[in-house]
């Protein structure tokens, strides 16, 4: 491989993109209908949609810091793809408005009435009311789309004049948004699905969520590795080492996601007091118990049986349907965290909560497609990325 | 001194420059249908370990059948004390609470995982060992921890025949080839 080889994506990577659209589209005009037949459930279902979407860019954030952080090869390959995940921020930010508008319909401790009864509430609306709600989410998402395009930018500024200290100065300014990031993303999931359920609190909630989009943006990643990798002239040349590493990464953050989420739950059920098993007591009864199973066979037990095979993880034919089944568990994460809120006794799944994931997860898909094709799959003057091409 | 059970030579070796090279004489070695084989490289090299097609052993199966017992055995303690010999009443909780089980269950897993998989590399691999036949060449000796990269087609294998052997090695352009004596 020279400096002068080129990684443009391939047409199906356009493809993709225009399927994306279409069923982003078709999402779109579903919500709508949604807005005029089913006002209430449709902010339900778009805040836990929107969580879902929402888990792939800051995770594809978290993830382009850490790995410029640790400069693996690993990700150097996966670099570009991380980068437009990130890229996509602004879209994400701008599609927060419909849960501004539903704040009401959404969150208890909007309603004046019900806070003045309540002393816990009385005492918490410093933090959550809506004013310092909307500043907060103001500011996660400055520090968010700060970050991803300081950090592409200056990945686009040495691809054209290779200036080595772009290097050192992405590592060092990912050393510090990592720390805002994990500051950002706590503080979001508690703003928006954890005051959900007002009066319960947890304070490892926040790396749940955090760790939950690293597994969503690897599984993603994992997914593009197939595309971009595929055909006797690949536009990226991922051989079986890189592929076994993201295998292994996702494996790990899987893992980790199970470890966040029973540590919540022992610490709770040990405890057994009522202020803080007011979380888990609809969730492990009565309808929802069938969906907290299914949570823990899909996103940990399943995924953590297929991944321990090595043949699989250096394979992409063979990783890439894990991955798929990791993105669909994510979704029911996010559902598991959001529904019950709302519908303590009885599991629903009603048609909106299919349609906000189709259209949010389809338009986003699309935007990171767009940003995927702009440029280089490769940073082509990155000092390590011979290291990261060669052969064993 | 000849023992039936036991053959004269324990195989050919050749040494070569680089990994590379060996993996060419590796490949080599397979089509010309030599099936008993090992390679000696002063630092783990992945294409070696391909080209010998070492991954497919039951070292994973044990591992897992280890992890296996361990989960199974450390949450049947838990639940045989708890449950069966010492039930207590505590908090009012099932006797059977499995959630307080869980953590102890998969330390269990992991530790007996670990034990299968150190004492089944050793089983396998026929660890310990004081003397190995490749160390009665001396090139061996001097270089196989530093800069040499070795071959060895074994004799075990029926019809194995040395001087063919010998001079197939030699058509490859190693170093220098050895016979390598069990005595």
């Amino acid at each position: 491989m020279t400096q002068e080889t080129t990684y443009t994506a391939p047409e199906s990577v356009g493809r993709l993109g225009r399927i994306g659209l279409a069923v982003g589209a078709a999402g779109t005009a579903a919500c709508v209908a949604g807005a005029f037949v089913a006002r209430e459930q449709l902010f339900r279902s778009y805040l836990s949609g929107y969580m879902w979407m929402l888990s792939f860019a800051v995770g594809s954030l978290g993830l382009l810091m850490l790995q410029h952080l640790t400069r693996g090869a690993w990700g150097v390959m996966i670099r570009r793809i991380l980068e437009a995940g990130a890229r996509t921020l602004p879209f994400v930010a701008l599609a927060f408005l419909p849960v501004v508008a539903g704040l009401h319909t959404l969150y208890e401790w909007t309603h004046a009435d019900v806070v003045a009864k309540d002393p816990v509430l009385l005492h918490k609306a410093p933090w959550l009311s809506e004013g310092p709600f909307l500043v907060r989410a103001a500011i996660y998402f400055a520090c968010w789309i700060f970050l991803a395009f300081l950090l592409t930018r200056k990945s686009r500024e040495q691809d054209a004049t290779g200036d080595r200290a772009l290097a050192l100065s992405m590592q060092r300014w990912s050393a510090g948004g990592l720390l805002v990031f994990f500051a950002t993303v706590t503080f979001a999931s508690f703003d928006w699905t954890m005051s959900l359920t007002p009066h319960w609190y947890s304070t490892i909630y926040g790396l749940y969520v955090a760790i939950g989009s690293a597994v969503a943006s690897m599984a993603l990643v994992c997914l593009m590795v197939l595309v971009l990798g595929a055909g006797a002239r690949p536009s990226v040349p991922f051989q079986a080492r890189h592929l076994h590493d993201y295998g292994k990464l996702l494996f790990a953050f899987v893992c980790m996601w199970a470890y966040f989420a029973y540590s919540q739950f022992i610490i709770i059920w040990s405890g057994n007091l009522p202020e803080e098993t007011s979380f888990f007591v609809p969730r492990l009864n009565g309808g929802w118990k069938a969906t907290s199973v299914a949570l823990v066979a899909f996103q940990y037990a399943l995924p953590f049986v297929l991944l321990l095979s090595r043949g699989r993880k250096r394979d992409a034919a063979r990783l890439a349907p894990v991955a798929a089944l990791v993105l669909v568990a994510r979704w029911l994460d996010f559902h598991w965290l959001v529904a019950p809120a709302f519908s303590p006794h009885a599991f629903t799944l009603h048609w909106l909560d299919l349609a906000v994931p189709a259209a949010l997860g389809g338009l986003w898909f699309w935007l990171f497609t767009l940003e995927l094709r702009k440029g280089s799959l490769l940073p082509v003057r990155e000092p390590f990325l011979q290291e990261a091409l060669a052969h064993e | 001194m000849e023992k039936k059970s036991e053959p004269r030579l324990h195989g050919v070796m050749a040494e070569f420059r680089s990994p590379q090279e060996l993996v060419a004489a590796i490949r080599k070695s397979r089509e010309a249908g030599y099936i008993r084989m090992d390679a000696y490289t002063p630092y783990p090299v992945e294409a070696v370990t391909d080209a010998l097609d070492l991954h497919h052993t039951k070292l994973p199966l044990l591992t897992l059948a280890g992890a296996v017992f361990g989960a199974v055995a450390v949450f049947g303690l838990a639940y045989w004390c708890s449950a069966i010999n010492y039930p207590l009443n505590i908090g009012g909780r099932p006797l059977n609470s499995w959630p307080a089980f869980i953590p102890a269950t998969f330390e269990g897993a992991v530790f007996h995982g670990g034990l299968a998989a150190g004492i089944g590399m050793l089983l396998l691999n026929g660890l310990p060992r004081p003397h190995h036949p490749v160390f009665n060449v001396k090139r061996f000796v001097e270089h196989a921890s530093k800069d040499g990269y070795f071959l060895v087609l074994e004799s075990g294998e029926a019809g194995f025949d040395a001087a063919a052997a010998r001079t197939f090695l030699s058509a490859l352009g190693p170093i220098e080839v050895n016979e390598v004596e069990n005595e």
